[in-house]
């Protein structure tokens, strides 16, 4: 073999190959990446078509059923926010529903303890900023425990998922704790030109969150941390840094949701977030995020989270019993998942096997 | 764009040591790259290329000898250090975040941010999917779907947003440890061409690679590192395979 003179010219260079750029392809993903909103609407026109035949009326044109669906969808919401950034980095946070009751327990308490001594809008205010700080407190063991020690984050976050729940009980002192304060009662179950004002604190928070996620750098760290920590790291993003902030975050939401939850019923309970984990997962996945981290969307999360209030509420509708919602729910979360294994074959990207 | 002086090396390593405990992985070992030249490091398995690139590029601290860039002496405590000192590595399993766009991986870490509204800080993805068309461009490489995640490109082309996101840094020293081993041969030659490119502009290049045919296609010299050491450097168009292969196994 002869050796090639170091100097080569330039038309010995390789043409560079077009892009794939697969129109089918392309909306194959584009459908899977918008599921949950296919679901949704394929939802709505099912229940739609149903009341109507069994009862002859309308589903999803009477505003209480909205509201309802609405206020449904609200505390798994909250969890599922928090939750989409932490699956997003391929980590998953199993405390955030008692941490959900820790918030309502402090929030109720804070709030009564607040109303003795300031105005009660005041003590209000105070009452939902205590609680959300003290979720953070939890967020801040499950950020140091998952990026200093290295704990993986299903056993940190299960450990702390024990601990915020003893604390809630003990808190709460074994019962649920009401709350004496009316401008907390009305936060809860008043209305805004008939929109609650829980469904517009959410709206609004979600925007935010959606604004992190999708248009700053933590978001954008946190979705490169998902996809290849070892990229993330070469690059220069402070890991450890990002990996605390982002457990406080979902602990806060969680602190939030905690919060409206004693709001709308006028007291804390800590088995209030009990049975939403597991929505807020499901809400998620849902939403088009994989388990395995990288990906995921906000508003995915907000239509995962009304795919679910929308079966829970619809089946109580139509009157079907109500364990079927345990069905519908899990046979949704199943083909969304199977989605999103057939796109990621279809687009031929990396798959975890 | 290159501040070169008067065709200096862009980096140099003089007597460069690493010892873990007894083990001498480097041992006294001295090599430079001059602007516009390509370096293959060619060597066995466990001869320290590995060893010497880490050395280089502030993953390990040497136990002895010196780094000189453009004649100044340097120390890296972490490998950003070097990078910021204009020294980019190409891992061989690509450092890339697959989800996200070109330019969001070439921006990875150090995202440029816009007000919108002129007051709201958001990521500013307009001006790096600017850059990553004209990063790219320069590279030879024309992509139509700068939204795209990298996922959807192959091997190649993938190779070439790594260096892309090198040449936007202005890295002037590119380590490339085996750029084209997980390639299919078109692929290779394109990395190859890439490999061109950073030369014509100016870059130094260290290139490690298992394949002779490749080292001998890009090229300048070639160091041959033998359990340690230096076992011998050569001129490519002063030397063939079977020279290489004997320096390699010490026949």
């Amino acid at each position: 073999m002869t050796s090639t003179s170091p100097a080569q010219p330039a038309e010995k260079h390789v043409a560079p190959q077009a892009d794939h750029g697969d129109p089918a392809r392309s909306l194959v993903a584009r459908i899977a990446e918008g599921r949950a909103w296919l679901f949704l609407a394929g939802l709505l026109i099912c229940f739609e078509v149903w009341s109507r035949l069994a009862f002859g009326a309308t589903f999803v044109l009477n505003p209480f059923n909205l509201q309802s669906i609405a206020i449904f969808a609200v505390a798994p919401l909250l969890l599922a926010t928090g939750q989409t950034f932490v699956i997003i980095s391929g980590g998953i946070d199993l405390s955030l529903g008692f941490i959900m009751g820790l918030a309502a327990v402090i929030a109720a308490h804070a709030t009564n303890m607040a109303g003795a001594a300031i105005p009660l809008p005041l003590a209000m205010l105070a009452g939902i900023l205590a609680s959300v700080i003290v979720a953070g407190v939890p967020g801040v063991i499950n950020g140091l425990l998952i990026s200093r020690l290295r704990v993986p984050p299903f056993i940190g976050t299960l450990g702390m998922f024990g601990v915020a729940r003893g604390a809630a009980f003990l808190l709460a002192g074994g019962t649920t704790v009401p709350v004496q304060n009316s401008w907390f009662a009305l936060l809860g179950n008043g209305k805004f030109y008939g929109v609650p004002y829980l469904v517009l604190i959410t709206a609004i928070f979600v925007i935010v969150m959606h604004y992190l996620l999708s248009q700053t750098r933590f978001g954008q760290h946190n979705y490169a941390i998902g996809a290849n920590v070892q990229a993330a790291r070469r690059a220069g993003i402070d890991i450890r840094g990002h990996i605390l902030r982002l457990y406080v975050l979902s602990a806060m939401c969680a602190g939030l949701g905690g919060a409206l939850y004693a709001a709308r019923f006028t007291a804390g309970a800590a088995q209030a977030g009990e049975p939403l984990l597991l929505d807020s997962v499901a809400a998620v996945v849902i939403g088009g995020a994989s388990l395995f981290g990288g990906s995921g969307t906000i508003f995915g999360t907000v239509a995962g989270a009304l795919v679910i209030a929308v079966i829970q509420y619809g089946l109580v509708f139509v009157n079907v019993e109500p364990f079927w919602q345990f069905i519908a729910v899990g046979v949704v979360i199943i083909i969304s998942v199977l989605i999103d294994q057939a796109q990621r074959r279809f687009s031929g990207a990396r798959q975890d096997e | 764009m290159n501040s070169t002086n008067q065709n200096g090396p862009l980096l140099e390593v003089r007597n460069l040591s690493k010892h873990f405990g007894a083990v001498r992985a480097l041992n006294d070992f001295s090599m430079a790259v001059r602007p516009g030249e390509v370096v293959a490091l060619a060597g066995d398995n466990g001869a320290g290329k590995t060893t010497l690139i880490k050395a280089i590029s502030g993953v390990f601290q040497p136990t002895g000898g010196e780094i000189l860039l453009r004649g100044q002496p340097v120390t890296f405590a972490t490998p950003q250090e070097a990078r910021e000192k204009g020294i980019e590595t190409i891992y061989q399993d690509l450092a890339l975040a697959d989800n996200l766009s070109i330019g969001a991986n070439i921006f990875l870490g150090r995202e440029p941010m816009r007000k919108a509204f002129g007051f709201l800080p958001v990521l500013d993805r307009k001006a790096m999917a600017e850059a990553a068309k004209q990063t790219m461009g320069r590279l030879d490489f024309h992509v139509s779907r700068l939204e795209a995640p990298v996922s959807n490109f192959s091997g190649g082309q993938r190779q070439a947003v790594a260096i892309g996101r090198a040449v936007y840094w202005d890295a002037q020293i590119l380590i490339m440890d085996e750029p084209t081993a997980a390639l299919g041969v078109p692929e290779q030659r394109k990395v190859i061409s890439l490999i061109h490119q950073l030369k014509a502009q100016g870059r130094g290049v260290i290139f490690i690679s298992h394949n002779l045919q490749d080292i001998f296609a890009v090229s300048d010299r070639i160091v041959v590192l033998r359990r340690g050491v230096q076992a011998g450097e050569r001129k490519i168009s002063e030397t063939n395979h079977d020279e290489v292969v004997k320096l390699m196994v010490g026949g």
